[in-house]
């Protein structure tokens, strides 16, 4: 389609195997991006503003940037395909599809920052997934695209896929290095920031999937050819996941600045028969819901955080008249307080406190005060705890006390949840 | 028991091609599981020695990790995942409809150890809810009927040795 990059090979038949991948142009951007100095390249990849697409969003052609020019340490990259924010599946149609992409991606950005070793960090239930991109690693070195001296150009780039083992904090980057470090995956304090002291105490950076798949393509056809989508502040396409109450869920890969009631009806085909929209959830569970009036918005990190939640990792839950607000809520919280690491006491118990506290209002009612002491919770974790995994937890809460509380004391007043289907 | 030479030789194996051995710890502990099915105190004390590590340091990272088991549990584990993606589209109910056909609660094994049924968060696989891992494949789209045909055939299925578990050698580092 035309308005795919890192989705606009995903047609071709056996894409996934390097034959297939070289005759469509695969790794040719490395004829141009390894002739290039790292510093070109750099600059390439920030002039096309292209952005983090692992929740944060920052800037990666500034984050390569960051590392130290004049270090005798080694450094490294790392590509985050952890894949754990709920309601995110697009790193998963990524890898299976058209792993060479990746491969390619993390080759470049090897280059960029001066690393001879990358790592692809996979959770481990991808057992297919680690076959796939494990299998593309090993093709591209029997080519001899990878290892020493790439194509006689003088790059040395190796690369290896390292398997996680079932904890969302892993997806945290600084967790993940302890992780990858054979450490329990517990978050890093910050500063000092992986570009500069990470994997081993050497400078590190780690990059979500699809940002690097988006590498081969800007280097292809340059900065401006990918500001021809997306906006000022936006630039480039999203893979948006769609899923929940919608006709077809799926990945679909659209410019940013797409209205988002046009991705949810158009392209996911719109809630099921017979139901209205009622809430959203943009970004994966992280970030706040929106009520339905809140959604004639547009697909961008900018807009959406006008709207007071944020793009994250554009994992987009659709929610339809039939859902309670309090039994979703809880359920994220079941989420968070099973995945909390346990480091900081704030996220710790405050996730506990807050998932009992869900399930006694959507069980029994609970009392009105309940939902002041959920707020209470969420406010003695704001901005308190060691990582953002805590903050990511009261989102559910905040924002479905804010807009929904009439649904919240209709429970009090019912003894329990008043849409409940008897099983 | 301990691990098997063939096991404690791919361990090695895997260790000499990072720059820190340690890093060897989730692939080794894979490799372990793979063959025993899960870690005993010993395993895990073995494969310590090996990566020049404490054996409770092993066991911190070992617990630490939802897919590592301490304790031999069912030859087929049945993971649902119960997260918001799934449970718009059903997940609890058809958790509730294993549990049923089972006999058992969710979190348990049957009686003949055959069988084990875990609800686990977020798989990474939201859009085709209701979804679950079992052994090293996904399915999804899951409705009663298919879990019910699924359950059928395993039932005389023969049982495997260890767990499935990911490849854990990949292609990429030179010896160390
Ligand atoms: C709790 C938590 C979970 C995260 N999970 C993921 C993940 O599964 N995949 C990912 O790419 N980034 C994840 N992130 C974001 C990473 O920390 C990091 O920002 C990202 O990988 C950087 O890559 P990017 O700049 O290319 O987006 C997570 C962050 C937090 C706080
Ligand atoms: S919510 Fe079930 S796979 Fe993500």
């Amino acid at each position: 389609m035309a308005n795919e990059i890192v989705f606009s090979q995903n047609h071709i038949p056996g894409i996934a195997d390097i034959a297939t991948y070289l005759d469509n142009g695969g790794y040719q951007s490395l004829d141009k991006g390894l002739g290039m100095t790292p510093d070109e390249l750099i600059e390439i990849v920030k002039e096309s503003g292209l952005r983090g697409r692992g929740g944060a969003g920052f800037p990666t052609g500034m984050k390569w940037s960051f590392v130290p020019k004049d270090t005798p340490k080694p450094r490294y990259l790392v590509c985050n395909a952890d894949e754990s924010e709920p309601g995110t599946f697009k790193d998963n149609e990524l890898m299976l599809v058209n792993p060479h992409q990746i491969v390619e991606g993390m080759i470049l950005a090897c280059h960029a920052i001066g690393s001879q070793q990358g790592y692809i960090y996979i959770r481990g239930e991808f057992v297919e997934h680690i076959r796939a991109v494990s299998g593309a690693i090993e093709q591209a070195y029997e080519k001899g695209l990878l290892g020493e001296n790439i194509r006689g150009t003088g790059v040395t780039v190796h690369l290896a896929v390292h398997p996680g083992a079932g904890a969302y904090i892993c997806g945290e980057e600084s967790a993940l290095l302890n992780s990858l470090e054979g450490e329990r995956g517990l978050p890093r304090l910050k500063p000092p920031f992986p570009a500069v002291s990470g994997l081993y105490g050497c400078p590190t950076i780690i990059n979500n999937v699809e940002t690097l798949a988006n590498v081969p393509h800007i280097v292809n056809n340059g900065a401006r050819w990918f500001r021809q989508w997306g906006t000022e502040r936006s630039p480039g396409t999203k893979v948006v996941s769609v899923s929940g109450h919608v006709n077809n869920p799926g990945n679909f890969e659209v410019p940013l600045g797409t209205p988002m009631m046009q991705i949810i009806n158009d392209l996911a085909g719109g809630v099921r028969k017979g139901h209205t929209l009622k809430a959203v959830i943009p970004g994966g569970s992280s970030v706040p819901m929106l009520a339905a009036s809140e959604c004639d918005i547009a697909f961008d990190y900018e807009s959406i955080a006008a709207a007071g939640s944020m793009l994250g990792s554009a994992g987009l839950i659709v929610m339809d008249d039939s859902t309670c607000m309090v039994w979703a809520a809880r359920n994220l919280l079941h989420f968070y307080r099973h995945e909390s690491c346990g480091k900081c006491a704030p996220c710790r118990e405050g996730t506990d406190w807050l998932y009992k506290t869900l399930a006694r209002i959507e069980e029994t009612g609970g009392s009105e005060s309940d939902i002041d002491l959920l707020l209470d919770i969420c406010d003695n974790m704001d901005g308190k705890c060691f990582c953002p995994l805590g903050e990511a937890a009261i989102a559910p809460v905040i924002s479905s006390i804010s807009k929904w509380r009439d649904e919240y004391l209709a429970h009090t007043a019912h003894g329990g949840c008043p849409m409940r289907r008897e099983p | 028991m301990p691990l098997l030479p063939e096991s404690t030789q791919r361990i090695r194996a895997i260790a000499a091609r990072y720059p820190h051995g340690q890093s060897a710890l989730i692939p080794a502990l894979y490799v372990a599981q793979g063959e025993q099915g899960s870690l005993s105190d010993e395993t895990l004390a073995e494969i310590a020695g090996l990566l020049g590590m404490t054996p409770v340091d092993v066991k911190a990272v070992a617990s630490f990790y939802t897919m590592f088991y301490r304790q031999p549990g069912g030859k087929f584990v049945f993971q649902v995942c119960g997260t918001l993606s799934c449970a718009l589209c059903g997940a609890e109910e058809l958790i509730r409809h294993m549990e049923e056909k089972l006999g058992i609660r969710a979190g348990q094994s049957t009686p003949d150890g055959r069988f084990k049924l875990e609800v686990v968060e977020c798989l990474g696989a939201c859009g085709s809810g209701p979804v679950m891992l079992l052994g090293d494949r996904y399915h999804h789209n899951l409705t009663p009927e298919l879990v019910d045909s699924i359950i059928d055939e395993l039932k005389t299925a023969p049982l495997p040795e260890g767990l499935p578990a990911p490849q854990v050698e990949s292609a990429g580092k030179p010896e160390r």
